[in-house]
Formats: structure tokens, C-alpha cells, sequence
């Protein structure tokens, strides 16, 4: 099998990044750093390796943690170069500076943006130390080995830690990338293999290593009302009560900027018109809300139904209403004019939460010039200049130290909360710490977008799926642009796979923000189209695996040397290893029924078999299996931790999780209204990773899609009843 | 003033709102953060200690209604070594983002102190409280198994070391 040589660049065609992030993939930018060859001797060999003087390795994690395990699995790429002890091993956050180039966490990306980068640090700090070593003890660079961060020479027996050599190896000129050999996979001792957490004793023992537990002398207390209807503007509020208040040390209005509040992470600072109010302590602040009484100005604010939004996008579905063309290839009035059989199926899904369990919240020091901000955000990478816009200071006076957050899912690549504790911060001359309440979280959310799709298929006499219909009606702010995540992109299978296939879609207005929910797109995309396929391999007659399997085809690569794209080869072993793992076509204890989906994103082929029982509308998800390759393999503990994750979250989130809106306000407001799957609910994951050595790309992502398609299909194995609008709480059923 | 033993020690909570929700105060004025705040309306169990040995949400009770009493957190759950769920918790690498683990252990931690071998159901019925996004639940349970093992195991030698059972 050909592997292709993918650059960095070929994976940024996916996903938010292509609207977001276009630049700076093709320099990571850390590189340059290795040219640093020092006059004075230290424990340093590059940015990210650092050898201390008692033998432990300090390595940095350049990307965000939000619980993608990057802390631990980039720098273990790192060890696996440098042959470094892991138990020696010290993983820290590296500070947020040029040098360290894409900081970021979204897209699945850290892993495929740092793989080789990760690897040439590793290895040209390792070749350092031999060099120092074949100097000192007069021995041909050749003839040394290294390994459990010491380097070796056999002949002579002699042998000498990292630690003894670093001093002398950091003053040696960086070699060239060209002498600087990386390792065989087969050599590898580190990747593949099942490591825990690097934080997991700081988490275990309640370490402050989170975003909410910055902490700084002198630093105040701040909560941010905002109108719950987006876009209302703050007139007036009683400000002297609250200030009177105990505990509270100031309050008044922000004025905000103009929406609307897209999802722009890139170049936006703009934030919405509220009151903050300043105190003591958090709960201070907390409970002034309660006395705080504000005259919005709602002439701006967004007036957003979504029932309404549902009913038009609905009604234009039904009656075909098509406003623009997103993709075609082939004759597909004539595939669907000579098709033995044709189906056709509406499915929808809500706007949804992100409901990550650590709420915003920054503590950020703008009293002076000198700026300093500590978070957890997922884009730290763009704070810098968007801060330096709002406060007028130089991009240079900004310091930014990246926190570990609880929880990323899309959530944290918007830093607006960032940008209104600065602006608080100037204000009142003090740090100040901003603690967004829950329902401020699930009220000032960038929504997973609801989407509707019309699906309508071709299937020729012989069982082959030819003819594939997608008409997307597209939530939009100004009716000509689908907002982010609301609409389709064109996808390798069926647009590159099915012969004859059309895109098309119309508009729905909206002014609800929308943004990245964990697998944009995707996630809401695969539970349409994979639900779809079931549908057609019914009406056909087919078992759906066989139809599945044939409708894929055996193509190989759709696009030779772009790891994001689909490689058939890899979709059928997964759909293979899936379904023999669940005993595909076994005989089902009564109620039972089995439920299969493939999906490619992130350029993770995952396929996921359900196994449920339903009686009446409550559904007993039992098991759940995942065949997953997203190539070499890193951190295997990691990377299965992902994967059950992924499955859990996508049954919690298609079980009941539904955003509704009213006069442009979000109706929910915690969790006792906004449920998550709890541990009595959830089902056991078995998950089988294929090793398929191609390069490794991420695993943050992809396996959450296949989730839904996976369920709904099984339910309707089991009792005959079609799932097609998520959550699935909207047509009476329940995860039991 | 209230006066509250934490972790083994007494600290008296001075001129703060004896409304203030015993999650606030820990985190804001007694130095202890590694209780999080979820939800703020007991749904997550985010913010889960213990009172008098007890799992509760700190976000529901308030300060100045624990005079005298004892609150241990996750700070103050390890002894000479870590708790064997704390232990079983970095065995397993249960952690995702880690962020409502704390809540975990000590409702799990809880669990194991009172019934060291809790079935499957008892797991899920102790455990339900505590919300994961990162959706660890079956690293929970496994983890919860391994460490109902150990304490199983060590209170059986205790015991025996208690009624001499052990030969020499």
C-alpha cells in the first residue's frame, strides 16, 4: 500500500481550520529555535528539551490540554526521539510565544501539525548528546547508542547520563537537519504504548492546574451579566445598589461592540454590551446578580425562534427550495430516472451546547502596559494580537501562560471571555479574576449549529447505490452564508465515491452564534448519512454491512497524498474489525438489535457497532464497539481514552441534549435542564485500534460521529422505528 | 466566625457571607481549589467533598452552617501514600480532562469506605451524582474495581493483624 508523504499543509483543508486558521501551518515556527546554539552552558537543547541537573528531562507541550492527552503524547514523541527515561520525564505547558508557533487545539490537529517537528526535537537534541559524548571520550560518533536517557559505547564499555553531558552539548553547533537520522517505527520503545496522563497525580491529589485555579496577589473578583436575548445592549442598571452590596467592590456597564458575535477566533475581540461587577470574592459577586436590575436596549438583540427556525427550514425542504449549489458530479437526474429503487429521508438535529464542565473563566492583569493573562483557552495562539487591539498595547508587553482546561470541545477557541476580564481589569486597576456562571456558559455559547438534511437515494437492480441527492437548509445571519457548522461540506464518500451526486441548499435566518462543536459538521453529517444508507440497504433488501462494504468500494486512495482524505482500503478494515468484533449477524437475544456506521473525519477512519435493547421508547445502549485508525499510534492508553470518551459523549449528546431559543434567548440554563449522560446510562466500549502505520493524525474527534448512526441504526434493528431528528428526546425516546 | 476542620485542620471563616456556599469558600478563602465548581446547583457533583466522612456537594451547603464540623476534600484524602482510589485513578488513567475527577474520587472514595466491595449497581447508584463530559464513566468503574480490591485486600490484613490471625 502506497503511503502517502503528506505535508502538514495537506490536513488543513478540514474542519474549522480552513475557515479559521489558514495561516501559519506551513511554519511551526519552532524550527528556527534550534538554531539557538548558546555561548554558555545549560540544561537546554532546544525549546522543548531541557536535561535538569538531576536527571530528570523537562519536556514542553507547546499545544493547549483540554483532555486530548497533547501533554503527555507530544512530548512523549519527543522522548521517543531523545531516548529519554519517561519515568524521568517532566511534561510542562510550554509558554505561549512565537517560537512555539501554532498554539492551538481544534481540528484534531495537534498531533498531524507537530508529528515531524516533535520527532526532529527530539532527535537533534538526542544526536547533541552524542556528539558531546564521541568528543569527551574520544570515540567515533558511529559507535554510540543511546537509550533510558544515557548514551552508550560498547566497545569500550563507557557510559554517561544525559545529565553529565548536557552542559557540553548545548554549546556544540546544532547539526544539520540532514545528519540528524529519526527513528524506524519498529525501533520505536515508547509509541504505541499505554502511558498515563502526565498530570494524572496532579489531578488525582486536587492540584490548582486549571484554568478557574489562576491565582495572583491582589486580584479581584468579576461576574459579566450580558442581555440573555444576543445583541441586547446594556442602557442602564441600578449600579449604586449594587455597589452598596457586600462584598462588592464596583459595578458598571461595558458598552461591547457591534455584532453580530460570529465565531471568528482569529481576528474578533469584539464582545457583548453587559454589566460586570467587581468584588471580594466570587460568591460576592454571584450574589449581587441577584439585586442587579438592567433596562436592555433590545433594539439590536437577536428575536430567534428556534421552532421557527425548524419550521422554516422544514418547509423548505419540503418544498425544494434550492438558493445555492455546493457540489456535483455525474448525471444525477438520470441515475435517479433509471434506479431500480429510490428513497428519500429528512433528518435534523438541534442547536446543542458544548457544556464542557469547567465554565469560562480567566484571571487576566491589564491595570498596566504590562498585560499578563493566565487560561485555558484553546486558541492561545490569537490572543496576543486581538488583546493588543482592544487595550492599544504592544503585542510584545502581553504575556499569556496556558492553564489546563476542563474541557475544550470547540468551546475555548473563542476567547471573548478573555477579552471582556481585560477590559474589567483596566477598568478597576487590579487583576481580576472572571467566573463565568453555568448559566452564563450555556447562555453566551458559540451553539453546535442545527442542520436539516433532505437525503434522496438511487439504488440500480443489482443493489448498487448510484444516485446521491443532499438538499441542506442552512441556519444564516445574513440569508446568502451558512453559519459556521450549519450546512455541508463536500465530503470524500459520496461526492468523490457515488457516481452521480448533487449538494444544494437553501437559507434560514438566524442570529444565534454558532461555532465548532467537537467534529463540526461531521457529527451531525454521519448520523444523516449513515442513518441514510441503512435506510436504503433495508429497502433494498440487503444486510446493510454488505451494502455499506459496496457502496464504499474498493477505490483506495480518493485523493493520492492527502491523509485527509478517504482511503477505502482503511474504511473496510475498520467496518471488517468492527463487525467481527460484535458478532455481526449473530443471533440477538429478544428486543435486541445491532447498529453499524463508518465515518471519516479528521482523518480518522472509524467504524462503530451499537448493540440496544428498546422497550417501548426507552432505549438500554449494552455495548458499543469501535474499530479505529488514525495511523501510528502514539499514546495507545490516550488514544482508547478518546475513543470511549467519544462514544459516551455522542450517546449523552443525542440522547436529550437540545438548546431551544426564545426571543433570541437560550431557554436552558444548567444542566438539570441541559442533561448529560450519567455512569448509569452509559455502555461498555470495546475498542480495537489498528496499528495501520500510516502517519499519525488525531483522535479527538472522529470516533464521536459514528456514535448516533450507530445507535439509531440498532434501534431500528431492534424495533423497527426510524430515528431522524436529534436528540432523539424529541420523539419521546430515552437512553436508559 | 466559623470554624470548620479541614483536612485535619481548624480554619475560621471571618466576615465572609455565612451564605456563601461552602464550594466558594474553600476555593476563595481557605486556599483550596481542588474543588471545582460545575454547576452551581448540585447536578454535576463537581464540587463533591466529604462532611463528617459523607459525599456531598459543596455548592449546596452554606459556611456558616458548619460550625465544628469536619470537611475533608481531595487535598486531604491521601495519608503517608495516595488513597488506593486516588492510586487506581493514575493506574487506570481514568483522566480525560481531568476536571471532575476530584468529585469522583471523593464520591468514590466515599463509596469504597463504607461497602469495599460494591457491585456494579452500587458503583452506578453512588457514582450517578458525578457528571463526566469527557465521558470516562467505564475508567471510573474499572478503577473503583481495582481499588475495592486493594482496600479489600489490606483490611483483610488489618483485621487479621487485629485478631492476630497472622502467623509469624
Amino acid at each position: 500500500m502506497n503511503q502517502p508523504s503528506n505535508s502538514i499543509a495537506n490536513t488543513d483543508r478540514r474542519d474549522f481550520l480552513k475557515i479559521s486558521l489558514g495561516l501559519a501551518l506551513s511554519s511551526t515556527g519552532s524550527i528556527s529555535m534550534m538554531s539557538l546554539a548558546s555561548a554558555e552552558a545549560s540544561g537546554t537543547l532546544n525549546a522543548y528539551v531541557n536535561i535538569n541537573a538531576d536527571g530528570s528531562v523537562t519536556i514542553y507541550g507547546p499545544n493547549p490540554e483540554v483532555g486530548q492527552g497533547v501533554n503527555t503524547s507530544l512530548p512523549m514523541i519527543v522522548a521517543e526521539e531523545l531516548d529519554a527515561k519517561w519515568e524521568d520525564v517532566q511534561c510542562e505547558a510550554a509558554p505561549v510565544q512565537q517560537q512555539y508557533g501554532m498554539q492551538f487545539a481544534g481540528g484534531s490537529l495537534s498531533i498531524p501539525m507537530r508529528w515531524d517537528e516533535m520527532r526532529k526535537m527530539g532527535a537533534t537534541a538526542r544526536e547533541m548528546l552524542c556528539r558531546a559524548a564521541a568528543s569527551q571520550w574520544n570515540v567515533p560518533r558511529d559507535e554510540l547508542t543511546t537509550a533510558d536517557s544515557m548514551v552508550r559505547h560498547g566497545p569500550s564499555g563507557k557510559s554517561g547520563h544525559y545529565k553529565d553531558l548536557v552542559a557540553a552539548a548545548s554549546l556544540i553547533s546544532v547539526p544539520d537537519e540532514a545528519d540528524v537520522r529519526l527513528k524506524a517505527p519498529a525501533d520505536y520503545r515508547l509509541l504505541g504504548k499505554r502511558i498515563s496522563n502526565a498530570s494524572a497525580e496532579g489531578i488525582a491529589t486536587g492540584k490548582p492546574i486549571f484554568g478557574i485555579d489562576a491565582k495572583v496577589d491582589a486580584m479581584v473578583y468579576a461576574s459579566f451579566v450580558k442581555c440573555p436575548s444576543i445583541g441586547g445592549v446594556a442602557k442602564s442598571a441600578n449600579l449604586e445598589a449594587v455597589r452598596a452590596l457586600p462584598g462588592v467592590i464596583d459595578a458598571f456597564i461595558l458598552d461591547g461592540t457591534p455584532g453580530p458575535y460570529n465565531f471568528d477566533i482569529r481576528e474578533s475581540h469584539a464582545i457583548q454590551s453587559g454589566v460586570a461587577i467587581v468584588g471580594k470574592d466570587t460568591w460576592s459577586t454571584f450574589k449581587a446578580r441577584e439585586a442587579l436590575k438592567v433596562d436592555w436596549d433590545l433594539s439590536a438583540a437577536s428575536q430567534d425562534d428556534s421552532d421557527s427556525i425548524e419550521a422554516e427550514a422544514l418547509a423548505a425542504l419540503a418544498t425544494g427550495r434550492v438558493e445555492a449549489e455546493i457540489e456535483r458530479a455525474g448525471d444525477v437526474e438520470a441515475a435517479f430516472a433509471n434506479a431500480a429503487m429510490t428513497a428519500d429521508s429528512t433528518y435534523s438535529t438541534d442547536f446543542v451546547s458544548h457544556a464542557q464542565l469547567e465554565p469560562q473563566g480567566v484571571l487576566v492583569s491589564a491595570a498596566t502596559s504590562a498585560v499578563e493573562v493566565w487560561t485555558s483557552s484553546q486558541t492561545p495562539v490569537f490572543i496576543t494580537s486581538n488583546l493588543a487591539k482592544l487595550l492599544d498595547v504592544t503585542p510584545g508587553n502581553i504575556t499569556v501562560h496556558q492553564l489546563r482546561g476542563g474541557g475544550g470541545f470547540g468551546r475555548r477557541l473563542s476567547n471573548e471571555y478573555i477579552f471582556e476580564a481585560a477590559l474589567i481589569s483596566r477598568r478597576v486597576g487590579a487583576p481580576v479574576k472572571l467566573q463565568w456562571k453555568r448559566e452564563d456558559d450555556m447562555a453566551f455559547d458559540y451553539f453546535r449549529a442545527p442542520t436539516y438534511y433532505q437525503l434522496q437515494g438511487a439504488v440500480t437492480d443489482d443493489g448498487q447505490l448510484v444516485g446521491w441527492k443532499n438538499l441542506v437548509a442552512a441556519a444564516s445571519t445574513d440569508g446568502e452564508n451558512a453559519n459556521y457548522g450549519a450546512s455541508y461540506r463536500p465530503y470524500d464518500f459520496p461526492g468523490k465515491v457515488i457516481p452521480n451526486v448533487v449538494v444544494e441548499q437553501s437559507f434560514v435566518k438566524s442570529q444565534t452564534p454558532t461555532g465548532a462543536w467537537r467534529a463540526p459538521i461531521s457529527n451531525v453529517y454521519a448520523f444523516a448519512e449513515q442513518s441514510f444508507i441503512a435506510e436504503l440497504a433495508h429497502k433494498a433488501g440487503q444486510d446493510h454491512r454488505a451494502f455499506l462494504l459496496n457502496a464504499i468500494g474498493d477505490k483506495g486512495w480518493i485523493k493520492e497524498g492527502d491523509m485527509a482524505s478517504l482511503n477505502t482500503a482503511r474504511a473496510r478494515a475498520t467496518i471488517e474489525a468492527v463487525t467481527k468484533a460484535a458478532g455481526w449477524g449473530r443471533k440477538l437475544p429478544e428486543g435486541h438489535g445491532l447498529g453499524l456506521a463508518f465515518f471519516l473525519s479528521h482523518s480518522g477512519h472509524i467504524a462503530e457497532v451499537a448493540e440496544v435493547s428498546v422497550d417501548g421508547k426507552d432505549i438500554t445502549v449494552h455495548d458499543v464497539w469501535v474499530a479505529a485508525d488514525v495511523g501510528q499510534v502514539v499514546n495507545l492508553s490516550g488514544l482508547e481514552n478518546q475513543l470511549q470518551g467519544s462514544v459516551v459523549d455522542g450517546l449523552s449528546t443525542m440522547a436529550a441534549q437540545r438548546i431551544s431559543i426564545k426571543n433570541g434567548a437560550v431557554v436552558q440554563s444548567n444542566y438539570d435542564s441541559y442533561p448529560l449522560l450519567r455512569m448509569p446510562q452509559s455502555p461498555r466500549v470495546h475498542v480495537d485500534v489498528l496499528n495501520s502505520g500510516y502517519r499519525p493524525t488525531g483522535a479527538g474527534e472522529p470516533a464521536l460521529p459514528p456514535l448516533a448512526p450507530a445507535v439509531c441504526n440498532a434501534v431500528f434493528d431492534a424495533c423497527g422505528e426510524r430515528i431522524k431528528a436529534l436528540p432523539i428526546s424529541k420523539e419521546g425516546f430515552k437512553i436508559v | 466566625m466559623t470554624t470548620i476542620t479541614i483536612n485535619g485542620k481548624d480554619h475560621s471563616f471571618n466576615g465572609i457571607d455565612p451564605a456563601m456556599p461552602l464550594l466558594w469558600a474553600l476555593r476563595d478563602h481557605a486556599g483550596i481549589q481542588g474543588v471545582k465548581y460545575g454547576c452551581g446547583v448540585g447536578q454535576c457533583g463537581a464540587c463533591t467533598v466529604w462532611l463528617d466522612g459523607f459525599a456531598v456537594r459543596s455548592c449546596q451547603l452554606t459556611v456558616g452552617a458548619l460550625e465544628g464540623r469536619v470537611v475533608t476534600t481531595v487535598e486531604g484524602l491521601a495519608t503517608a501514600t495516595l488513597h488506593p482510589v486516588q492510586q487506581a485513578w493514575i493506574d487506570h488513567d481514568v483522566a480525560q480532562c481531568g476536571y471532575c475527577q476530584a468529585g469522583q474520587i471523593m464520591s468514590a472514595a466515599a463509596l469504597l469506605e463504607r461497602n469495599p466491595s460494591p457491585t456494579d449497581d452500587e458503583i452506578d447508584a453512588a457514582m450517578a451524582g458525578n457528571l463526566c463530559r469527557c465521558g470516562t464513566y467505564g475508567r471510573i468503574k474499572s478503577a473503583i474495581k481495582a481499588a475495592s480490591g486493594a482496600m479489600t485486600a489490606s483490611a483483610l490484613f488489618y483485621n487479621a493483624m487485629e485478631a492476630e490471625e497472622l502467623s509469624a
